[in-house]
């Protein structure tokens, strides 16, 4: 065995061969999946009727291969919990050489565990959700894609092959995001997700290139421990082109426009790719880069910036949100710019960030899927000003999501705390002079809100008055939907802990990310729990008095400016209209004018003159023999002269 | 074996064979009629026996093209993959030998490549061109076809700069004519700005060739390339001034801004399988020309060249996608689409880096795939629609999803989605540049935005929404529509899977060019410990 990867700054461990059969099959995992999505599109019609349960079958199988994995890893040393499995020569252009290789490290388990089981669970509930629509199969071929795609990204050993699970995964979104394209408005939901997206995979790019330019290669091997030998102005330049691509694919600051719109599509979509999975990916990317931002504190304190700015956008949009899909996007967005918050926080906030991103996605997806069911049950509606009192006829579906909404208000002993609070601790513990102040507070206030908002959206939803339609008959979902809403309700209540006590996650990661030197947060350490949960208690009893006690009103109040802004998602739409799209539009008008009159217009005039002279030449076609002879002459004279001419 | 001669040959007499048979047969339908002294022929029956005579076109043409790509494959199995910076197969005659003009061929892995792209479209574009030209026209419509492959394949496979140059003109006459007489409503217009914007180019390359030759040693080899490459120039000036003859020719053809505005008119008119011709095949040999024939011929002015043709390319990777976005009509946004690509594929050639040239190169090769999807796909719209205008479209997703997913994945191809051929191309054009010039790169990285919004607004806006009227009782992708796709998305999909098979043909052939343009990579800006790199136990 080969030690590949040097041991980098912090203690990193060093990457051996993949060996044994669990791990020389690991591309089984992205394998199966693929087949799925193959076999589902290219047999068409005939797998109408068995296509969405050969779907759900090889999902569980990568994951049953992925938990295998995780304890054949698990019976190894921790230094030696990093295998690389190559698999062969990609791109072999001269001196740009990529291979195709998978790295299994304790990282990317942890996210093909999560992947895996989330995902099989959300493809369990979609064959129920989706049992009336015409095209299931092609729904589940979708999710298989991306299931592959998601895998692809977090396993791949390369940037490069990072980069083609990233757009898999962003075209499985597309696809999905516009699954019911015959409304205009999820068709342009899905193209503008992309679009803004591709902007984020211009940063991804430029990063990728850069490093080739500075390395000599991009697989993580060749890059990371090596990053130390780069100058910090280069460092910064990859930094800032991978939060880039972060930003668009997380929906974070300024990128997070798409997010609100993308859910568009059909709620289980949204609960695993832009709430557990997809939009997560940017974390990822931050995390497995660690090296690279540690040599650039320039482009740290950006991510850690960005995070602060997003989740604070996002828990302020999401207070004033109607739709209860959209006030659980602008959550998410919130959620995992706390996660961005603790990636750029260096070694120390890796874990927490990682943590956070577990958790989220089991309470998060089980949220999303339990506001599918209450769709399911109210006849598509999302509005949460006519839902209400819902505990009592969707029991499974309150208490299920009842324990997803304790888990993002951070109550212990509920999954959030453990996550949450760590990640403010973090905060408050990084950083000299105004750096802790400012993105401690922005956090503790975010809680905050959080709890605010998602008191809201709960009460609004399941408690109060009932302000149903007539037509509406809420009633409990099958058991294909509730089982895995109750399955992940288990992940809300105890997987933060099960993660943090005895430091078994930090742990695990530890060989990954490196330890990081905690310090003292600026505020006592133990008076820190307390004042989250004094604001979080804060922002439950107001929603309470405003959205349980006081009765709801069915048409939404104008409200404050405050709250007429976050409804249309704090302008940012306005924003990028007013900055990029009508320049965009004029300039492209005024260019295909230019084409039509301009170029053409010149070549055209050109043309004439052509024309013109041909009807001066003609006056020379006089048919006398010596004129022909004097006018060949003349161009002989010229064909030797040019010639000479030249040879001189 | 002459096997460049044969895989030449073969389209000729398939053309030949397809006149002849137009001809000879459809005058007994004639001769029965005038035996019962009936002045007039029956209608039914001149129709049934046009019909014949298109059946028989397309399937001669058809069977011909397939044998053509039989021969040539049975040929690149034979390339010795070891010596792809060699040129093999070589045949060679004297053809006019007092000014020093042979009948030279031969192939290195970028010739190979080009040839093997060739006469896989052909018979695609035969497929999909069926029932384009109804009755005894059809024989012409094929006929031209065939011979624009002989062409072709003779212009890549050329080892005499004036072969190539007759190659290079005698290809405007079948495409003139496919365009003058097979194409849309403008198809005049079209067909003589085609040939006027080519000759022009032609003629200013044709002083450059002829002056060229006075450059060299003369004698019967004297128009071969390898009696023409690493010469000394009288002067620096003539050097430029010939490079430029060439590369005016080779920007008009590929095309550059500012001189492309032949190409939207001239895709837009053609019948699609042309049009694929056209834009896939046919203008490669503009950027074929600069790396096979520019760069090699003309080392230093190549470099003297390369702030300005860089500068050119950027703007055409801009330009083209902002044009693209601007279009109303699907076959002009396609053709503007390709303007764009072409950009990418001569900022590859000139950043002078080998990983960047490879990278043009199977460009090319890509782009000829994706592009052929995308006018194949939308030729299908449009025999099934009688528009081309984008807005006359909007629904179709539902009512035809194998072709809107046919649409989708040609247009990802187009758009460069990882994982698909054209990634990998256009990834190596960028990271190519980047090593080098880093800005003109990071500019021309816009591009791949832009081609996001070029590609969805148009799958947006001709597949989403309800269905609309016009597609009511719309059948979806027939048999032979369905065999026309297949191969392209297969090839898109395997190559961006698998890309090794064609770069490990294009790597030593364009380290030969490296090494005549006298330029190495630049390496790496910091040492990296070799013991990271390797993954190989």
């Amino acid at each position: 065995m080969t030690h590949v990867m040097q041991a980098a700054a912090g203690g990193r461990a060093v990457i051996e061969q993949a060996s044994g059969g669990l791990q020389t099959g690991a591309w089984m995992l992205v394998a199966l999946p693929l087949l799925g999505a193959a076999v589902l599109l290219l047999a068409g019609r005939l797998s109408d009727r068995w296509g969405h349960w050969l779907a759900v079958t090889l999902s569980w199988a990568s994951f049953v291969w992925g938990a295998l994995l995780f304890f054949d890893l698990r019976g190894l040393s921790p230094e030696g919990r990093s295998r690389d499995l190559h698999l062969f020569t990609w791109v072999p252009a001269g001196a740009f050489k990529v291979e195709a290789g998978l790295l299994l490290d304790p990282l990317s388990l942890a996210f093909v565990l999560l992947v895996t089981f989330v995902g099989s669970l959300i493809l369990v509930y979609s064959v129920a959700y989706m049992e009336h629509d015409p095209d299931r199969r092609r729904f589940f071929a979708y999710l298989n894609l991306f299931v592959a795609s998601m895998l692809l990204l977090v396993l791949a050993d390369s940037y490069l092959l990072l980069y083609v699970g990233w757009e898999g995964v962003g075209l499985a979104s597309y696809l999905l995001i516009g699954f019911w394209n015959h409304n205009p408005n999820y068709a342009a939901a899905a193209k503008k997700a992309f679009v803004v997206n591709r902007v984020g995979d211009l940063g991804l790019s430029i990063a990728i290139m850069i490093m080739f330019a500075t390395f000599g290669t991009v697989s993580f091997a060749g890059v990371l421990p090596n990053a130390t030998k780069a100058s910090e102005g280069t460092l910064t330049a990859i930094g800032l082109m991978l939060l880039l691509g972060a930003c668009g694919k997380s929906a974070q600051f300024p990128l997070q426009s798409w997010l609100g719109d993308a859910m568009a599509g059909p709620t289980p979509v949204s609960a695993l790719i832009h709430a557990a999975t997809m939009v997560t990916a940017g974390v990822y990317l931050m995390v497995r880069s660690g090296a690279i931002f540690e040599g650039a504190p320039t482009a740290q304190l950006l991510v850690v910036i960005v995070g602060a700015i997003t989740l604070v956008f996002g828990a302020v949009v999401g207070c004033a949100k109607d739709d209860i899909k959209k006030a659980l996007a602008a959550s998410t967005m919130s959620q995992i710019g706390y996660m961005m918050l603790a990636a750029g926080l260096g070694p120390v906030g890796y874990v927490f960030a990682i943590m956070h991103l577990l958790t989220h996605g089991f309470f998060k997806a089980g949220m999303f899927l339990g506001a599918g069911s209450v769709m399911h049950g109210m006849n598509d509606s999302v509005d949460m000003r006519r839902f209400g009192n819902l505990s009592g006829p969707m029991r499974i579906t309150w208490i299920t999501f009842g324990f997803g909404w304790l888990a993002i208000l951070g109550v212990p002993p509920f999954s959030g705390f453990f996550s949450k609070d760590k990640i403010i601790e973090a905060a408050f513990a990084t950083g000299e002079g105004w750096r802790p102040w400012v993105f401690g507070i922005a956090s503790l206030l975010g809680a905050g809100v959080t709890a605010f908002y998602m008191s809201r959206l709960f009460f609004m939803t399941f408690h109060g008055r009932k302000r149903w339609p007539a037509e509406a008959h809420p009633h409990e979902s099958p058991l294909l939907m509730t089982v895995p809403m109750i399955v992940l309700a288990f992940g809300s209540v105890g997987l933060g802990g099960l993660l943090t006590l005895g430091g078994t996650f930090q742990n695990w990661l530890e060989p990954v990310t490196g330890k990081g030197i905690e310090s003292e947060p600026v505020i006592s350490a133990p008076l820190l729990p307390y004042l989250t949960l004094a604001l979080v208690a804060a922002g439950v009893a107001l929603a309470w008095r405003m959205y349980w006690a006081a009765p709801v009103p069915e048409a939404a109040p104008t409200g404050s400016v405050l709250t007429r802004a976050a409804r249309r998602d704090l302008f940012q739409d306005d924003v990028n209209e007013a900055v990029f799209m009508r320049p965009g539009q004029y300039l492209t008008r005024s260019l295909v004018f230019v084409d039509n009159r301009g170029v053409d217009g010149a070549v055209r005039g050109l043309a004439a003159l052509v024309g013109g002279l041909a009807g001066r030449l003609r006056r020379w076609q006089t048919g006398y023999v010596r004129s022909y002879a004097t006018s060949m002459l003349a161009g002989v004279i010229v064909v030797v002269l040019g010639v000479l001419a030249v040879r001189i | 074996m002459p096997w460049l001669t044969l895989i030449g040959l073969i389209p000729l007499v398939g053309a030949a064979v397809i006149w002849l048979l137009q001809t000879a047969r459809p005058a007994d339908a004639y001769v029965d009629d005038l035996d019962e002294d009936d002045p007039a022929p029956d209608p039914g029956l001149v129709a049934a026996a046009e019909a014949a005579v298109a059946a028989r076109a397309r399937i001669v043409a058809l069977v011909t093209s397939l044998i053509t790509l039989g021969v040539a494959v049975v040929m690149a199995a034979q390339f010795d993959r070891g010596k792809a910076g060699e040129y093999q197969f070589q045949e060679k005659l004297h053809w006019i030998p007092q000014f020093g003009v042979s009948y030279a061929l031969g192939v290195d892995g970028i010739a190979l490549t080009m040839v093997l792209l060739s006469v896989i479209l052909v018979p695609i574009c035969v497929l999909a061109g069926w029932n384009e030209v109804p009755g005894r026209r059809a024989a012409h419509f094929f006929a031209l076809t065939l011979v624009l492959e002989t062409f072709m394949i003779g212009v890549f496979a050329a080892r005499d700069v004036f072969l190539f140059y007759v190659f290079f003109e005698a290809m405007l006459i079948p495409v003139y004519f496919l365009i003058g007489l097979f194409g849309g409503p403008n198809r005049r217009y079209a067909a003589v700005k085609f040939l006027l914007y080519s000759l022009l180019g032609g003629l200013v390359m044709l002083v450059a060739v002829i002056a060229l030759y006075f450059q060299g040693k003369g004698g019967p080899d004297g128009f071969l390339i390898t009696s023409l490459t690493g010469l000394h120039f009288s002067s620096t000036l003539t050097q430029r001034l010939l490079f430029l003859g060439f590369f005016f020719a080779f920007a008009v053809k590929a095309p550059m801004w500012p001189v492309h505005t032949w190409l939207p008119d001239a895709a837009a008119e053609a019948p699609a399988g042309v049009a694929v011709l056209l834009v896939g095949v046919l203008d490669k040999v503009g950027t074929f020309g600069m790396i096979t024939l520019c760069l090699p011929l003309f080392p230093d002015a190549s470099r003297w060249a390369i702030p300005v043709v860089l500068v050119l390319a950027v703007i055409s990777v801009l330009y083209g996608a902002l044009l693209a976005i601007g279009q109303t009509d699907l076959k002009r946004l396609i053709a503007y689409t390709s303007i764009s690509h072409f950009g990418f594929i001569v900022l590859g050639i000139f950043a002078m880096t080998s990983y960047g040239q490879s990278g043009s190169v199977l460009y090319m090769v890509n782009h000829g795939f994706s592009t052929a999807a995308l006018f194949l796909v939308a030729g299908m719209l449009i025999a099934r629609r009688g528009s081309a205008q984008i807005a006359d479209y909007g629904g179709l997703q539902r009512v035809t999803p194998v072709l809107a997913g046919a649409f989708l994945v040609a247009g990802m191809s187009s758009l460069a989605l990882p994982g698909l051929s054209s990634f990998i191309s256009e990834f190596l054009v960028l990271v190519g540049t980047f090593t080098r010039y880093p800005v003109y790169a990071v500019v021309a990285t816009v591009g791949i935005i832009l081609a996001a919004v070029y590609i969805l607004l148009t799958y947006q806006r001709m597949f989403t929404g309800p269905a609309r009227d016009f597609s009511a009782g719309w059948r979806d992708l027939n048999a032979r529509e369905v065999w026309v796709m297949a191969p392209l998305v297969a090839v898109i999909i395997a190559l961006g899977f698998y890309p090794a098979p064609v770069l490990d043909v294009l790597n030593p052939a364009v380290s030969r060019t490296m090494d005549q343009v006298h330029v190495t990579d630049p390496g790496p800006t910091v040492a990296v410990q070799p013991a990271a790199e390797g993954t190989n136990p």
